[in-house]
C-alpha cells in the first residue's frame, strides 16, 4: 500500500476519468446546441475509455492506493482509493456510462427534445462522477456524499419526462426509498465508526465475535439491499426503470444497483470470519429474488417492465454467488469463497453488460414503434434487422446460455452449490442443495421469458396498423449496442481473459484468497466452456451461411398463415405475449395474483367485448401500501399537532423555549 | 456610560411594552424604529471609539431605524390596513403575558453563569426579554405585518446578546445579522404579498387551507 499523498498511476487515470465526467455536465449549460450534445458525448466516452483502461491496470495490480484529499470535512479527511475489488465494479461503470452517453445522442437529440436535453446531459454526468467515486471513497462520509449524489442524479434523470403521471410517481417512489435505505447506511457507518474513525476499516480486520457485527450485517443487508432491488426490497425498482429513458434505465439497472452488491461486498471484506447464518441469509435471499424476479417477469406486458423484474432476477443470482461465498468464509471452504465470489462478480459485470444491451434495445425498438407495450409490437425484426440480432444476443446471455457471457458466471454459481453438497456438513448442505435447482429454474423461466418478448416483439408481422412504423436505429445508437454484445461475446468465448481479473477482485474481498489464478482455473473448467461456446458459434455461423445459401436463389413469395381454413385472418390472432405465458403465470398465480377481466360470452352472436389482464406489484400493494394506510390511521392523533395554524406553531417554539428556561432556573 | 446604556436598553424594554399594547399597526412601526435607533447607538457607547464601530453604528441605524421601517410602511400603504382588529390574544393579557416574560427574562438572566464583567450589566435580561415579546407579538397577531413587527423586535433581541458576545464585532457577523434581518423581511414581504393575493386578506390564519390532508 503506498502513503497517502502518493500518485501512482491507476489513481491518476481514474481522477482524471471523474473529472471527465464532471466536466462532460457543462457544455449543454453554455450553449444548448447539437455540438454542444456531441462535446459532452465526447468527454463521457473519453472518459470511459481512460477510466477501463486504469481500472483494467489496478485489477491486475494486487496493492492497494490511496490519497488523502486536501480538503476539510468534518468527520475527518476525505480518502479515495483504488484496489481490485473496486476496479472490478469500476468497470461496468465506465462501459456502460460511455455506451449510454453515446446512444443518448441519437436516443435523445437536443433538436427533438430542447427543453430536456440540457438535464438529462447534466444529470448524467453527475450521475457518471458519482457512481465513479462511491466506488473510489474509503471514508463514510465521502461515501454517503457520493451516495447521495448518485441517488439525487438518478431521480433528476429518471424523472427527465416529468410531464407523465406515471413518470413522477415512480420518481416519488424511489427518491423515498433509496432515502429510507440511505437512513438506513447512516445507523451502518456509525456502527462502522463506532471506535471513532470514519475510515473504512482494512479487508479481513473486524471479528465476527465483534459485539455489532450482526447489527452491521443487517444494516448493510437492508440499507444496500434497497439500492440493490433485493427482494423483498424492490419495490422502486420496476416504475423506475419503466419510466426512466432507455439509456438511463440501462445505467440505473446496469450500474446503479451494482452499487449495493458492492456496498453489501464491502462491507462483508471487513470481516475475517463470519457466522453461517449470513451466508444462509444472503442465499435465500437471492434465492427468493431469483425465483420471484423471473415470475413476475413472465406476468409483463410493458417491455422495460419486463427488463427490469429481470434485474431483480439477476441481482437473485448475483446474491446467490455471494451467499455461496460467505458459506464457504463460514465453513472454511476456500473453493467455495473463490467459486462463489468470482460469479458473484463475473456476473455483476455480465448482468451490467447484457442488460444494457437489451434496455438500449429496448430503447430503439419502442423508438421506432411508439408504445411499450409487447402485445401491440410484432415484426419489428423486419424494420430493424441489426437492433433485432443485437437484441438476440443480449437475450442469450441474459438466459445464462452457451456461448455468452451469462453461461460462464452462472456455471460459477452452480460449481461453488456443487462443492458445498460435496464438501460440507451440516445445513450448508441442504441450502446449497436447494440453490442448485432455484438456479436450474430461474435459468428455464428466464428462456421462457425471452422467447416470449423476442418471438412477439421481433417476428411475426405488426398486430396494429398505428405501431407497424419505424425504421433502423442510427449509427451512433447501433455503436454502443455493438459494443456491449461484442464485450458478451468476448466473456463468453474466452472466459480465461477474465480469470485473473476475477482472481484479483476476490482477493480484495478476502486477502486469503490471493493469488488465486491458477487455482480458479483449476475449479472452472475455461478451456471446455471456451471449447464449447466456440464451436457453438461456428455451428451456427456455418449453419446460417447454409441456410442463407439455399435460399438466396429461391423465389420468395409472401402468404397469410393457413388458419384452419378461417376465411378473414387478422395479424391480431397471432399469438400474443399474454397466452404465451398464460401457462406459467398459471403455476404461479398464487404469488403473482393476476388480475383478469373476461367476460362471458353467450348468444350465438355476441356483441364485441375485452379480455384484460393485468399483474400489479404484489409486494408494494398487498405488503407496504397497507402497512403505511395502517400506520397513517394510527397516528391520526399525532398529525392534530400540524393543522397548519403559523401562530400555533410559534407558540410550540415558545413554550419549549419558556419551559427550558423554568428548567434551568429551577436547577 | 454603561449606566447610560442601562437607561436605553430600559427605554428599548418600555418601547416592547408599546409594541405589545398597541393596535395601531404604523405607530408600532415607528416605535420598533425607534427601538432600532436606541439599539444602534449602544455599540457607541460600551465600546471604545474606532472607525470601524462608526460604519457599524451608521449602517445599523440607516438599516433598523430607517430602511425597514420605511419598506414596511410602504407595504402597510400598499395593503390598506391600519389597526390590527382581531388578534388571537387581546392586548391586554398580551400586556400582562409580556410582563411575566420580562421578569422571567431576569430570572433566568441572574442564573446564568456570565463573565464577571457581564454580570452586572442588564444587556442579558433586556436580550431575553425583547426576544419573549417578538415571540409574543408573532404569536398572538393575526395580520402578516404585525408578525413581521414581531420578527424584528425578536432580531433586535438577539441582537442585544450579539452587543456583548464580542468587544468589536466583526463586520462580517454583523453583516451576516442584518442579512438576515433583511432576508426575513423580504420572505415576510412575498409570504404577505402572496397572502393577500390568494385570500384577498392579510390574514395568517387563512393558511390552514393549505395543509396536506
Amino acid at each position: 500500500m503506498t502513503g497517502p499523498g502518493e500518485v501512482v498511476p491507476n489513481l491518476a487515470l481514474l481522477i482524471a476519468a471523474i473529472i471527465l465526467q464532471a466536466c462532460s455536465t457543462l457544455p449543454l449549460l453554455f450553449r444548448r446546441s447539437a455540438l454542444s450534445q456531441k462535446i459532452s458525448a465526447s468527454l463521457m466516452v473519453l472518459a470511459s475509455m481512460i477510466g477501463t483502461t486504469g481500472a483494467v491496470r489496478s485489477l491486475t495490480d494486487p496493492a492497494a492506493h490511496s490519497l488523502l484529499l486536501d480538503w476539510s470535512l468534518p468527520f475527518g479527511p476525505a480518502e479515495i482509493g483504488i484496489d481490485p475489488l473496486s476496479a472490478l465494479f469500476l468497470l461496468p461503470i465506465f462501459i456502460i456510462t460511455g455506451c449510454s452517453a453515446l446512444y443518448g445522442v441519437g436516443y435523445w437529440p437536443a433538436q427533438k427534445h430542447p427543453h430536456t436535453v440540457t438535464r438529462l446531459t447534466f444529470f448524467l454526468g453527475l450521475l457518471a462522477a458519482s457512481l465513479t467515486t462511491v466506488v473510489m471513497a474509503r471514508n463514510a462520509i465521502l461515501f454517503l456524499i457520493a451516495w447521495e449524489m448518485m441517488a439525487l442524479g438518478s431521480f433528476f434523470s429518471l424523472t427527465t419526462d416529468d410531464k407523465h403521471e406515471e413518470v413522477r410517481d415512480a420518481g416519488i417512489l424511489y427518491l423515498i426509498t433509496t432515502h429510507l435505505g440511505t437512513l438506513v447506511l447512516f445507523a451502518l457507518f456509525s456502527l462502522l465508526s463506532i471506535n471513532g474513525s470514519f475510515l473504512f476499516p482494512a479487508a479481513a480486520s473486524l471479528s465476527a465475535l465483534h459485539p455489532l457485527a450482526n447489527a452491521i450485517f443487517i444494516t448493510a443487508l437492508i440499507g444496500f439491499g434497497v439500492k440493490a432491488g433485493m427482494m423483498p426490497l424492490h419495490v422502486w425498482l420496476p416504475s423506475a426503470h419503466a419510466s426512466a429513458p432507455s439509456h438511463i434505465s440501462a445505467i440505473m439497472s446496469g450500474v446503479v444497483l451494482k452499487m449495493g452488491i458492492y456496498g453489501m461486498v464491502r462491507v462483508f471484506s471487513f470481516f475475517a470470519q463470519v457466522p453461517l447464518w449470513w451466508g444462509a441469509t444472503i442465499l435465500v435471499l437471492g434465492m427468493i429474488s431469483g425465483v420471484v424476479g423471473v415470475a413476475f417477469a413472465l406476468g409483463q406486458h410493458d417491455l422495460k417492465r419486463l427488463l427490469a423484474y429481470h434485474s431483480i432476477e439477476n441481482i437473485g443470482i448475483i446474491l446467490m454467488g455471494m451467499g455461496v461465498a460467505l458459506i464457504g468464509q463460514a465453513t472454511g471452504s476456500q473453493a467455495m469463497m473463490l467459486l462463489g465470489m468470482a460469479g458473484c462478480l463475473l456476473h455483476v459485470l455480465n448482468h451490467a453488460l447484457f442488460k444494457a444491451l437489451l434496455f438500449l434495445g429496448a430503447g430503439s425498438v419502442i423508438h421506432a414503434v411508439g408504445t411499450r407495450e409487447i402485445d401491440l409490437m410484432g415484426g419489428v425484426g423486419r424494420r430493424l434487422p441489426l437492433t433485432a440480432s443485437l437484441f438476440l444476443a443480449g437475450s442469450v446471455a441474459i438466459c445464462g446460455l452457451p456461448p455468452l457471457n451469462g453461461f460462464v458466471s452462472e456455471i460459477m454459481v452452480y460449481l461453488g452449490c456443487f462443492r458445498g453438497v460435496a464438501f460440507s456438513n451440516g445445513s450448508a448442505v441442504g441450502l446449497t442443495a436447494l440453490a442448485v435447482p432455484a438456479l436450474a429454474l430461474v435459468g428455464g423461466l428466464a428462456v421462457a421469458c425471452f422467447v416470449k418478448v423476442y418471438g412477439t416483439v421481433f417476428l411475426g408481422i405488426p398486430r396494429t396498423e398505428e405501431h407497424s412504423g419505424g425504421h433502423e436505429a442510427p449509427g451512433n445508437m447501433l455503436v454502443p449496442m455493438g459494443v456491449l454484445a461484442g464485450f458478451c461475446a468476448v466473456i463468453g468465448l474466452a472466459p480465461w481473459l477474465v480469470a485473473p481479473l476475477l482472481a484479483g477482485a476476490v482477493a480484495g474481498w478476502h486477502p486469503s484468497l490471493a493469488n488465486s489464478t491458477a487455482a480458479l482455473t483449476s475449479l472452472v473448467p475455461f478451456n471446455w466452456i471456451s471449447l464449447l461456446s466456440t464451436s457453438l458459434t461456428l455451428c451456427i455461423l456455418v449453419g446460417t451461411w447454409v441456410i442463407v445459401r439455399r435460399t438466396s436463389g429461391n423465389e420468395h413469395s409472401t402468404a397469410p398463415t393457413w388458419g384452419c381454413g378461417y376465411l378473414r385472418p387478422t395479424p391480431r390472432m397471432q399469438y400474443t405475449a399474454t397466452s404465451f405465458a398464460e401457462m406459467l403465470v398459471k403455476y404461479f398465480r398464487d404469488l403473482l395474483r393476476p388480475q383478469e377481466y373476461s367476460p362471458e360470452i353467450t348468444g350465438i352472436f355476441p356483441a364485441p367485448t375485452r379480455y384484460s389482464s393485468h399483474i400489479t406489484e404484489v409486494v408494494l400493494e398487498g405488503l407496504y401500501l397497507p402497512f403505511l394506510e395502517y400506520l397513517y390511521r394510527k397516528t391520526a392523533p399525532f398529525r392534530r399537532l400540524q393543522h397548519g395554524r403559523l401562530h400555533l406553531y410559534i407558540l410550540y417554539i415558545l413554550v419549549t423555549l419558556v419551559v427550558l428556561l423554568v428548567v434551568t432556573v429551577n436547577s | 456610560m454603561t449606566l447610560l446604556a442601562d437607561q436605553l436598553l430600559v427605554l428599548s424594554l418600555l418601547i416592547n411594552f408599546v409594541v405589545l399594547g398597541t393596535s395601531r399597526i404604523a405607530f408600532a412601526v415607528r416605535a420598533v424604529a425607534v427601538q432600532g435607533i436606541l439599539l444602534g447607538v449602544l455599540p457607541a457607547l460600551v465600546h471604545p471609539f474606532s472607525w470601524h464601530l462608526v460604519g457599524i453604528v451608521c449602517g445599523i441605524l440607516l438599516a433598523k431605524g430607517i430602511i425597514i421601517p420605511w419598506m414596511i410602511m410602504g407595504a402597510i400603504k400598499k395593503a390598506e390596513i391600519k389597526r390590527e382588529l382581531e388578534p388571537f390574544i387581546g392586548y391586554t393579557s398580551t400586556l400582562v403575558l409580556g410582563a411575566v416574560f420580562t421578569s422571567l427574562a431576569f430570572m433566568f438572566a441572574a442564573k446564568l453563569p456570565l463573565a464577571p464583567e457581564h454580570s452586572g450589566l442588564i444587556f442579558v435580561p433586556a436580550s431575553i426579554a425583547t426576544l419573549l415579546c417578538g415571540f409574543l407579538v408573532l404569536m398572538s397577531r393575526r395580520k402578516a405585518i404585525s408578525q413581521v413587527i414581531g420578527y424584528l423586535v425578536m432580531e433586535n433581541g438577539i441582537f442585544i446578546f450579539g452587543l456583548l458576545l464580542a468587544n468589536a464585532m466583526p463586520v462580517m457577523v454583523e453583516a451576516g445579522a442584518l442579512l438576515d434581518l433583511l432576508v426575513g423581511v423580504f420572505v415576510m414581504g412575498i409570504v404577505i404579498n402572496n397572502i393577500n393575493r390568494e385570500f384577498s386578506s392579510l390574514d395568517t390564519s387563512r393558511l390552514n387551507t393549505l395543509r396536506e390532508e
